[in-house]
């Protein structure tokens, strides 16, 4: 029975609720790392949604998961591969089986046939539930830019991409989007705590952020999942079975958002997707690496919690905010603490987090009007691909003098880290006298030590810090062109003229 | 401007309603509702059973113990699989009986299977395997070029073509050049995995559904592991989700791991690898190392070219001797080279064994060339276009370094003509001058290179193909053939060919799964020989249930042959139209047999391996891109901004279908030469070993603006309507892309050499830069 938004109650949901080919589902038997292309392609029978890679980078298994959130019906896409079933509580999920009706080809899927876009196929029904989920959710016109952000997440080996633009773009243009009907049936979100299992192993959905604090501390050992875009992974390729997962998806108030003139308070659930505009606001670099990050999927899915949390030394989340002096906020039952976000991270894959404390929030100051800020991602591709470095500065200016400064790094160091005898170094800096750069671009290879892997050398990732950092010099100096790409949107090329 | 000499007959005054038309790819409107079915999606038998293979971590070393006790144990597990449970021999070799299903004793590269799991899931069948216990006594493994050529380990002798004594006239030369060029492999990446779905008859007979381009070949090693005669064993194969070279030979071990299981268990069983088990398992293109040298004069005229193509092919020989003779092939591209020696080694590694990769060699052959060419251009001061075309095969200098004469290399000059004008060639390359001198950072590149690719396979045996037609009594037509579909459209492309004549609707022809018992002794779908080799069979089979319904209407109607006509669904005799779903049922019941097996082989090739003589290709394809891309030499970060490409289909089949082919594969050999990158560790563990970590383009590294043309002029040979193949050619005109790197780079340091290795990774980009431009 359902309960209304805030109404007490002692006994949590048993089950998961989502809707399914326009009918309710659901599900209170299934272990806590099934997946939801599992659940689909294995218990559904639905194997029109592909496994190409198991780890939520090829985009075979994108499905559209549907929601209502602030009066409007939203359509995110997301790796059924890696999501766990439990994280489709409440939502309808739309796969590419849904889209025709009647025989009559979506038109996307129409435009598709017509422009030749799918040779195997196999990429094609998650390359079509991509496009549809930028059909649908798109608010402005699409451009062969956006339609290319909206597909960094989808290989295609065959076609080289250009007829599925094509596609995308006749498509988005014949029709009236937002003229089309909202699916049958959406479940509205409610406020119930989810519990299924036992003690011994759970999959848990608390709706509530009391109910969060006394299950974490009560099983510390239990995996806190954001968006699962890396936990996934443990369970596809790392054959992992956890036993007690906690899913943060429907605590409410857990993405809270507070942007205020002078900062930026980001929940720890508050997904990547959201968390783009918003950071891109701050600052366009900072925009420019969220539109990189991951994908579109990825982004769906992920939190600015999760990522952060992860402690991953290659996200590219936390070396851009520690630059820009962001603090972390943890949380254990009801005592909270604030730290740095930099002294965050103490180790490879080991952070400051105490037994039962989770991250709450992240805080960012925006950069003040005496501040320059830099930042800078370098990978073997640009779109979906791990940094080899991250280079994040902000420079606090008197005229064309450095009086402050911030650095973080990715890719550099076993953690997201500054670099601060370069910061010291930097304090010397006159922006247009080049003479006066070489303690702080020579400092750099002090303060870091990369190292080598199948991303790039320590060699590269020395010289590229290094350049980046001159860079970063060059631009706060107000020098000319310096960057390769700007963004997708106008895909970005500096037009020089010819 | 080009010539039409050769026109063929149709080109003048055919009148063709479905050959030649954009008709989309058959399987289009499935593939966009999800429900054209991949192995893995194939309504499993009841009791279906899962196979996962469990592998070696080390790449070279000696078993010394195998505790599969565990495994046996684990939830759900049927049946654990090794050496002692195949019935025949245990070899998945195309030929050289050097790739054992399981290792027995000895292994060879990490990633080789040594047994295998079948459980009631998949989830419980890769968990098992995650539970075997073997010890394995490690053994130095060699890993690299260099490594092999130390230790002299080779998995072939070597070979080589010679014309004069390069050697000397490099020497003698006026100016001359030397380098050494490594050029990367590559994963194929083929969406769908490695799978296959063995169900068992009766007898001991086996069908297998497998995603292979080589049904025939996989029939072969299921019934020799499973020491079957060849007839109790049926391959089918719908569709393959891509494949691109990785699932010809590649295909044989994950059909035969199913097949084993089945025959051991008594159960349909299926294999799907998990994608890093198919990375690690499974070949890929073979890198190079090129060692070469040019002798030329000042106006960048070469006289002797001289290159030594090392080729890893790691632990066994699996298709390395085509791909390596097929390197040799293209090592003089489009270019009279008249004193030459192509030496092709062919190297042992502890590694995966290399395998067939869309141009099949031809394209790492052709880079060292194309990369010399540049190399002269930078040393002489001559642009890079001028002295490609000064060096073209021509009237008097028209023998390839294997002697065969290209015919129509004329094709290939206006061709390269025509594009050097439509992509403004010379304009841009005077802007990109003007932008780079003032553009200290950032840095752009122009370059246009031409393919020319050879078609036929080069074992002659390999050029035959057999299609089935058969014409029912409602009109449908039924329609298999021993090519397979693995994206490129080959399906559409023969039926249209069935269709036309017919003179029927595509979509009265029915293509059916190739399948080893309609039409056996097939050739792999490979060589880009899939239209030319099945279209003709199948012309030929349709044509004679054709000649034989005419033959009815003559002496039904008496009409004379000459007023018959084939047209629109009609049939046309004399004043009568009769619509062909009638005709057809008025022959069955005046018993005109309505099914015909049709067979082709290509004429004119031959080729003397020993004698190095001959004539190995029917025909060449050519082509040539234009790209521009834009560096930026504190990162190494690159874009490709324009692409322009004219390319040779003769006349084209299916104009939409061949520019899908040209596009992929152009943006295919893009990643080859950029971002496609495999890391191997110093202990052998490809540690790209994903799409996480191996990265194929995606959407936003096409161009934005990308010109795709087709040259419509027939093929000089009696090919299928004169079209030409155009699978793997297009592959090659990404070296443009390579080419315009070195040329970003050159403008660093003007008339000296560019120092960059393929793939051209921001890495490798910025180290050239920092090379040719020590800055402060």
């Amino acid at each position: 029975m359902l309960s209304s938004p805030g109404q007490p109650q002692s006994h949590p949901r048993a089950a998961i609720r989502f809707t399914f080919r326009g009918a309710p589902v659901e599900i209170s038997d299934f272990a806590p790392h099934t997946t939801l292309l599992d659940w689909l392609r294995l218990d559904a029978r639905a194997t029109g949604t592909k496994e190409g890679c198991g780890e939520g980078d090829c985009g075979a298994c994108t499905v559209a998961l549907s929601r209502q959130r602030n009066g409007k019906t939203e359509y995110l896409p997301v790796n059924a591969c890696i999501l766990l079933l439990g994280q489709v509580d409440g939502a309808e999920v739309v796969t590419i089986e849904d889209l025709a009706t009647n025989g009559t080809l979506h038109p996307v899927q129409q435009a598709m046939v017509d422009h030749h876009g799918s040779q195997c196929g196999f990429c094609t029904p998650g390359i079509v539930m991509s496009l549809y989920a930028l059909y649908r959710q798109s608010e402005t016109p699409v451009t062969r830019g956006s339609i290319c952000d909206a597909l960094a997440g989808n290989l295609c080996r065959c076609t080289g991409y250009r007829p599925i633009i094509d596609a995308m773009m006749e498509a988005c243009a014949t029709v009236e989007r937002s003229a089309l009907p909202a699916p049958a049936s959406v479940l509205a979100g409610d406020a119930e705590d989810i519990f299924i299992g036992d003690e011994n192993a759970f999959f848990a959905a608390p709706a509530r952020e009391a109910t969060l604090s006394r299950l974490y501390a009560n099983h510390p050992e239990a995996h806190l999942v954001g968006g699962a875009t890396d936990f996934g992974l443990s369970i596809t390729k790392g054959l992992a079975a956890p036993k007690k997962v906690i899913w943060l998806g429907r605590v409410q108030g857990f993405d809270d958002i507070h942007a205020t003139p002078g900062e930026l308070s980001l929940g720890a659930g508050v997904k990547l997707a959201d968390a783009t505009p918003l950071l891109g606001e701050l600052h366009a670099d900072l925009g420019e690496v969220m539109r990189r990050f991951g994908s579109a999927q990825v982004r769906a899915s992920g939190t600015v919690g999760g990522n952060i949390a992860n402690g991953s030394p290659i996200g590219d989340l936390a070396p851009s905010l520690i630059a820009l002096g962001a603090t972390i906020e943890l949380q254990r039952r009801e005592v909270r603490r604030t730290l740095p976000l930099e002294d965050f991270f103490l180790a490879y894959k080991k952070q400051d987090r105490q037994v039962g404390e989770y991250v709450r929030r992240i805080i960012v100051k925006r950069p003040a009007a005496d501040e320059s800020v830099h930042i800078f991602k370098v990978s073997k591709r640009f779109d979906e691909d791990i940094s080899a470095v991250l280079a994040a500065f902000k420079f606090t200016l008197d005229g064309k003098r450095i009086v402050a400064a911030r650095t973080g790094f990715g890719g550099m160091a076993g953690i997201p880290t500054r670099a601060r005898k370069t910061e010291a170094a930097c304090l010397r800096v006159v922006l247009d006298d080049e003479r006066t750069w070489s303690a702080a671009l020579n400092a750099l290879a002090d303060d870091l030590q990369p190292i080598s892997d199948m991303r790039a050398s320590a060699a590269y990732r020395q010289i590229v810090a290094r350049n980046l950092l001159r860079k970063a010099f060059i631009e706060a100096g107000g020098g000319g062109a310096t960057r390769l790409l700007a963004s997708n949107s106008d895909l970005g090329l500096i037009d020089a003229a010819e | 401007m080009l010539p039409n000499e050769h026109m063929a007959p149709e080109a003048s005054g055919e009148r063709l309603s479905i050959v030649r038309k954009p008709s989309p790819h058959d399987s289009a409107r499935l593939h966009v509702r999800g429900v054209a079915p991949y192995i893995d999606d194939i309504l499993e038998p009841a009791g279906t059973l899962h196979v996962a293979p469990g592998l070696a971590n080390v790449a070279s070393g000696t078993i010394t113990k195998i505790d599969l006790d565990a495994v046996r144990a684990a939830p759900g597990v049927v049946a654990v699989l090794t050496p002692t449970d195949i019935p025949g021999k245990n070899d998945v070799a195309p030929a050289f009986g050097d790739d054992p299903l399981f290792a027995e004793k000895e292994v060879v590269f990490a990633g080789q299977v040594i047994f295998a799991v079948v459980a009631r899931t998949r989830d419980e069948a890769r968990r098992a395997a995650k539970l075997a216990r073997v010890e394995i006594t490690p053994s130095k493994p060699l890993l690299t070029i260099e490594d092999a050529l130390a230790a002299d380990a080779k998995v072939l002798p070597d070979y080589d073509f010679n014309r004069g004594d390069p050697a000397a006239a490099v020497k003698a030369a006026p100016l001359k050049l030397e380098g050494q060029l490594r050029i990367g492999g590559q994963e194929h990446f083929y969406l769908e995995g490695q799978a296959a779905l063995a169900v068992p008859g009766e007898a001991g007979e086996i069908l297998v559904h497998s995603s292979t381009q080589d049904p025939t070949e996989v029939q072969h090693v299921v019934a020799r592991v499973l020491a079957l005669p060849d007839a109790f064993v049926t391959i089918e194969t719908r569709r393959m989700g891509g494949g691109f070279g990785g699932k010809e030979s590649q295909a044989a071990q994950t059909a035969v791991l199913a097949a084993l299981a089945a025959r051991v268990t008594g159960k349909p069983c299926k294999v799907r690898l998990d994608r890093d088990d198919d990375f690690a398992i499974t070949g890929k293109r073979h890198d190079f190392r090129a060692d070469w040298a040019i002798g030329f004069d000042a106006h960048g005229q070469v006289s002797a070219y001289d290159v030594t193509l090392h080729a890893r092919c790691g632990c066994s020989v699996d298709l390395s001797p085509g791909v390596c003779d097929r390197a040799m092939f293209h090592a003089g591209n489009c270019y009279w080279l008249p004193q030459v020696k192509i030496l092709s080694t062919r190297l042992r590694t502890n590694t995966v064994s290399n395998t067939a990769f869309r141009g099949f060699g031809g394209p790492q052959g052709m880079l060292a060339i194309e990369r010399a060419m540049d190399g002269i251009a930078h040393a002489t001061g001559l642009d890079p276009l001028d002295v490609r075309k000064a060096n073209l095969l021509r009237p008097g200098g028209d023998l390839t370094p294997y002697g065969q004469k290209a015919e129509d290399a004329d094709v290939l000059v206006a061709l390269l003509d025509k594009l050097e004008a439509s992509s403004d060639y010379r304009r841009r390359k005077a802007a990109i001058a003007a932008f780079n001198a003032t553009s200290p950072i950032l840095k752009k590149g122009l370059a246009l290179t031409p393919v020319q690719f050879g078609i036929s396979f080069t074992l002659i045996a390999m050029n035959q193909a057999g299609a089935l037609v058969h014409v029912y009594q409602d009109g449908s037509v039924h329609l298999n053939h021993g090519g397979t579909e693995m994206g490129q459209g080959l399906f559409t492309k023969v039926a249209q060919v069935v269709a036309e004549e017919f003179g029927i609707p595509l979509d009265w022809v029915r293509v059916t799964a190739t399948n080893t018992a309609k039409v056996p002794n097939t050739s792999p779908t490979a060589a880009s020989s899939g239209s030319d080799l099945n279209g003709m069979a199948a012309q030929i089979a349709a044509a004679a249930i054709k000649t034989r319904m005419i033959a009815h209407a003559v002496e039904a109607y008496g009409v004379p042959e000459n007023s018959i006509a084939f047209r629109d669904g009609v049939v046309y005799i004399g004043n009568a139209t009769v619509p062909f779903p009638d005709f057809a049922k008025e022959c069955r019941q005046a018993r005109v047999q309505l099914s015909h097996a049709g067979f082709y082989k290509t004429p004119k090739i031959e080729w003397d391996r020993e004698a190095r003589k001959g004539r190995p290709f029917l025909y060449y394809a050519y082509g040539a891109a234009c790209s521009e891309v834009i560096i930026d030499t504190l990162t190494g970060e690159m874009k490709v901004t324009r692409v322009d490409v004219l390319h040779d289909v003769g006349n084209s089949l299916n104009p939409a279908l061949d520019k899908g082919q040209i596009e992929g594969g152009f943006v295919q050999g893009m990643g080859w030469l950029t971002t496609e990158e495999l890391v191997f560790n110093d202990k052998g563990i490809l540690t790209t070993h994903a799409p996480s970590t191996y990265k194929i383009p995606v959407a936003s590294d096409v161009p934005q603006d990308f010109r795709v043309d087709l040259l419509d002029h027939p093929n000089r040979e009696a090919t299928i309507y004169r079209s030409k193949a155009v699978g793997e050619p297009p592959f090659m005109l990404a070296i443009s892309v390579f080419s315009a790197i070195l040329d970003a780079l050159h403008s660093l340091a003007p008339r000296r050499q560019v120092p960059l290795d393929a793939p051209a990774t921001p890495e490798r980009i910025l180290m050239a830069a920092d090379t040719l431009a020590k800055r402060p």
